[in-house]
């Protein structure tokens, strides 16, 4: 009954961080969330007893995904609001 | 209860009230610096409590236990204080103020204090 | 042996939910980076906890791997934030 207990409020959290994700304009916080959600999805295979998925998606989730989106943030522009032309992708480059 | 269980939980019931005050201290302090005092330091002695706690208690069954807590009780001691440094040195390099009470407004020496380091190094 | 562990994983939620709160609100993007290193830490240490608590041995190494790594998405966005990456 504790797992159970502990289950729903990792997944409250994991839920919140995701939406936290979508609506920020702000695309660092963005990224920052999504290293939240990793971090808890990856608790939650632990506790589903499934170690070697967890152990994976700790590998990938926090450390690759992380510098990949940072390293293109640096690359484009780093808020939602200072795109030029929101259908030409080419205009976030800088 | 055997000997060993009552150590270990006395170290596991220490140091998750030491995780405990890091999250309080997260959620209360008024700034990034302090901010970054509580939520490492207070939780780093708190995570290499409770992971000691649990080789002490499996140490009548498996010693092997506490082998591996002592590597993850090691890297963590490496690599916490690490990301507290560079996060305070790009705090300070990206002009975040201290926080100053209300009753001595005397922002300016701060301002000038960071500023003058920053022109040194350009 | 049971309430020991019910009393420490109680007191890490309680953690968990007062760094997750600082990191909806915090006001700049250090804010943040931080509750995110407090929750890594926590979820470190309450791995190693669970894995006592199904007793097997190999669970260990989830909570080793978050150690080794944990800090490198921290640093990163630090060295962004520092404008050297």
């Amino acid at each position: 009954m504790a797992f159970v207990i502990l289950m729903f409020f990792l997944i409250a959290l994991m839920i919140g961080a995701a939406i936290y994700a979508i609506v920020q304009k702000d695309l660092l916080y963005a990224v920052i969330a999504t290293g939240v959600i990793s971090l808890i999805l990856s608790a939650l295979f632990f506790l589903l007893q499934a170690p070697d998925v967890a152990l994976t998606e700790a590998a990938i989730g926090v450390a690759l995904t992380t510098i990949i989106f940072i390293i293109t943030i640096r690359n484009t522009v780093r808020n939602e609001d200072e795109f030029k032309d929101k259908d030409d992708i080419k205009s976030a480059v800088k | 209860m055997s000997l060993f269980e009552i150590i270990g939980g006395l170290f596991i019931v220490l140091g998750s009230i030491f995780l405990f005050l890091g999250g309080l201290g997260i959620f209360r302090m008024p700034d990034v610096y302090n901010r970054l005092q509580a939520g490492t330091k207070a939780t780093t002695l708190g995570a290499m409590s409770v992971i000691f706690g649990v080789g002490i208690i499996q140490l009548e069954n498996d010693w092997t236990w506490l082998l591996k807590a002592m590597i993850i009780l090691i890297f963590i001691a490496f690599s916490n204080p690490i990301s507290s440094h560079a996060l305070a040195r790009a705090m300070c390099k990206g002009k975040a103020y201290p926080f100053i009470k209300s009753k001595d407004k005397d922002i300016n020496a701060y301002k000038e204090f960071i500023d003058n380091q920053k022109m040194e190094e350009e | 042996m049971t309430y020991i562990i019910y009393i420490a994983l109680f007191f890490m939620i309680i953690g968990l939910s007062l760094s997750a709160v600082r990191f909806v609100k915090g006001p700049t993007a250090g804010d943040r980076v931080v509750a995110l290193d407090t929750l890594t830490i926590i979820i470190v240490s309450g791995l190693v906890l669970l894995s006592y608590v199904f007793d097997r041995f190999i669970y260990m190494d989830v909570a080793l791997v978050y150690a080794v790594l944990g800090f490198i998405g921290v640093i990163v966005i630090a060295r962004y934030l520092e404008g050297a990456l």
